[in-house]
């Protein structure tokens, strides 16, 4: 049994014009010592699963899943005090913004401290000595000193440091990164994903990493889940994924790394927008801005079996061709013979 | 810390000398003088009448009287009341305990459940418990205090015959003031009920003066809270596993306080502008009292001293609101 598993979670928000639904069904696996990373563009519902899973979304979501475990417990049906006892402790989450993330009225030491004491019960003493601990885990110079520190006194990757230290007191079994770096000087940003892939390593724990950066992706995770527009897209492990994507979308997104860009060609980008609340299209949703689109798909999507990386597209890749599409892979494939 | 005090009492001495003169002005704007609200119904000839002024040294220029004033209070001198002849000072400093045991007491009542209703109907904004916390905060704030306080001493006082219309303690006791705090004087004076009894002196002007900071008090607390919660401090230590109690209660208030004590700071000022009415109300023998009497007798000394001794009071809370407010903000804090 994975340690954690999330089966068709849709998260609806009510709005005035309506519900809109920021999740669709998307389903999830990360196994102890695993690197997930879940990419797609903003809005494309990253964040809201996660913050779903951890029960931090506003009350007025509306959340349903047919299933959503965590090491062998059964999150759906326990009480918000229960949950509690698991996130912050077994499973802890780190955000895009280190800066608004720390309380500022508070200082480092007594916000790492205040996890140590609810969940493992330390004393003043044994909190003081595990936070410079962990500070010196997560390689801030001088911890003795930052204890007294308020957050306006660090700079933002000091503080997304801090965030790094106050997530892993507990030792958990899984940490969520959402954009961890993205607030981050580049120099900085490769810091903390080194940073986390080495705590990652040594703690063996479970890291589901959020970007929207295909090139993070690439220097860290082990598997790859791709979102659009609230709606998993496809899954592959992340060299499958960079050899050979199956979503149309999955796709465009790698060719608009810059590595992969010709040298004096423009960069490509995907033309158009993810769809919002009120332009959704129906069938499937990409079809707006996929080149292989046809009427079926403006209709219906299916979702397709493991070898195409589960892909939510009627004529999913390979080696970049449309396989069964009515035209394309027919012309492509006369052009072969 | 010290410098930014001393720098604040700097820029006090500007305002202070704003304030002088126009506490010196106001009064003598007001038609009538006091020699002649002294004589009361009978008509004095004005020989006599400007005689007395002579004597009183109010016939001089008003430069000059000010000039007067002023060198006065530069040696701590507040003046004499013209009619009673004694010090301001001194009667201010009688005076003033019984306006502090209101004005705290007030002031007390108005935090203690106006942050909790802020802090409630920011939780459960939308609700009716919102709404009602609300609607009842604008009804308050709206609230013509005279009136206010009349409603409830027919209600209280004459309907339900639960507390006293006017003063500060039941006739039947009576001790030597040691603090000038009826609550704690009481206490000590070892008199059995006298403390129950000044309670329930003290119980309805409470209630009037602390209404408007009341409203004031929750519907800024409610707007602080509101923009709080939703910052990323507040999910990050929800993500931490805390109780609501302590997510709320903490982490969001906390920081949500720091304009709510600047808020609070002002109302200050407002307490005492209430404490005015609300004295005059319960014959409540404080300094509002006082100031409005010497108005009515027009005693120049009285008025211009008094008025400038509270104003000093105003600014010197205000200092002490921005000390607090560095305190519960380490952004400030040197
Ligand atoms: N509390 C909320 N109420 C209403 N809509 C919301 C709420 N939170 C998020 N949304 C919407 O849900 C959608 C998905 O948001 P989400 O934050 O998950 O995107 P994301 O993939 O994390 O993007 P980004 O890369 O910008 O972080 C967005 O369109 C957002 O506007
Ligand atoms: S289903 Fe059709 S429109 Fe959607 S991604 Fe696949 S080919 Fe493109
Ligand atoms: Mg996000």
């Amino acid at each position: 049994m994975p340690l954690l598993e999330i089966q068709n979670l849709t998260v609806e928000f009510p709005t005035i014009s309506g519900l809109f639904r920021a999740v669709d069904g998307v389903s999830l696996t990360c196994d102890t010592g695993e690197i997930l990373s879940i990419v797609g563009e903003s809005g494309s519902g990253k964040s809201v699963s996660m913050l779903a899973l951890m029960g931090l979304l506003p009350s007025n979501a509306r959340i349903t899943a047919d299933r959503m475990a965590f090491d062998g417990k059964d999150l759906l049906s326990l009480s918000a005090r229960q949950r509690r006892t698991v996130i912050g402790k077994d499973m802890a989450m780190i955000f895009q913004e280190p800066m608004s993330s720390l309380n500022p009225c508070f200082t480092v030491g007594y916000q790492l401290g205040e996890t140590l004491r609810l969940h493992m019960g330390l004393n003043r003493a044994e909190r003081r000595t595990r936070s410079i601990e962990l500070l010196k885990f997560v390689g801030i110079p001088a911890p003795e000193d930052r204890l007294g520190n308020y957050p306006h006194q660090m700079s933002g990757g000091m503080s997304q440091r801090v965030m790094i230290a106050m997530a892993l007191a507990c030792n958990p079994k899984l940490l969520i990164a959402d954009e961890p770096t993205t607030a981050l000087d580049v120099t900085i940003q490769a810091q903390i994903l080194e940073l986390l892939v080495r705590l990652q390593r040594e703690n063996g724990m479970a890291l589901v990493l959020i970007t929207h950066d295909m090139g993070v992706v690439a220097e860290t995770a082990e598997r790859v889940q791709v979102q659009y527009a609230g709606q998993k897209v496809e899954e592959q492990p992340v060299s499958g994924l960079f050899r050979d994507p199956h979503h149309p979308y999955t796709a465009a997104l790698l060719a608009s790394l810059p590595e992969r860009a010709v040298i004096g060609e423009r960069l490509p980008s995907i033309p158009g927008v993810v769809p919002g609340q009120h332009d959704r299209p129906e069938g499937c949703l990409f079809s707006p801005r996929c080149t292989f689109a046809t009427d079926l798909c403006r209709r219906e999507v299916h979702e397709q079996g493991p070898d195409f990386g589960r892909a939510l597209c009627n004529y999913p890749l390979r080696i970049g061709i449309p396989m069964g599409h009515p035209t394309l892979s027919v012309a492509l494939a006369g052009e072969d013979a | 810390m010290l410098r930014f005090i001393f720098g604040r009492l700097l820029v006090l001495i500007p305002t202070f000398i704003g304030v002088s003169i126009i506490a010196f002005a106001f009064i003598r704007m007001l038609p009538g003088d006091p020699v002649m609200l002294m004589s009361g119904e009978r008509v004095m000839a004005p020989e006599r009448h400007a005689q007395i002024m002579a004597e009183l040294g109010l016939d001089r220029p008003m430069y000059i009287q000010y000039f007067d004033y002023l060198v006065g209070l530069l040696q701590g001198d507040f003046g004499k009341s013209i009619i009673s002849k004694r010090s301001v000072l001194t009667d201010f400093l009688t005076l003033f305990p019984a306006t502090v045991e209101l004005s705290f007491c007030a002031i007390v009542l108005a935090v203690a459940l106006g942050i909790p209703a802020g802090v409630l109907a920011a939780v459960k904004r939308g609700t009716w418990l919102d709404q009602t916390i609300m609607g009842t905060a604008l009804i308050g704030y709206s609230m013509p205090i005279f009136w206010w306080g009349l409603l409830l001493i027919i209600f209280f006082s004459g309907y339900l015959g639960w507390t006293p219309v006017s003063g500060r303690i039941s006739l039947m006791y009576f001790f030597k003031p040691v603090t000038g705090f009826m609550l704690i004087d009481s206490l000590l004076s070892g008199q059995p009920g006298a403390f129950k009894s000044a309670v329930t002196y003290l119980i309805l002007p409470t209630i009037v003066l602390a209404t408007i900071p009341l409203a004031v008090i929750a519907r800024q607390t409610r707007s602080a809270m509101l923009e709080v919660l939703g910052e990323d401090y507040v999910r990050t230590a929800r993500s931490k596993g805390l109780s609501p109690f302590r997510v709320v209660g903490l982490h969001a208030l906390r920081n949500a306080m720091i304009p709510v004590i600047t808020t609070i700071g002002l109302q200050v000022g407002v307490l005492l502008a209430g404490a005015i009415l609300t004295e005059s109300i319960f014959s409540w023998p404080g300094i509002g009292k006082w100031m409005v009497d010497s108005v009515f007798k027009r005693d120049y000394a009285v008025v211009q001293g008094g008025l400038l001794l509270i104003a000093a009071v105003i600014m010197i809370v205000n200092l002490v609101v921005d000390v607090l407010y560095g305190l519960v903000n380490p952004r400030i804090r040197r």
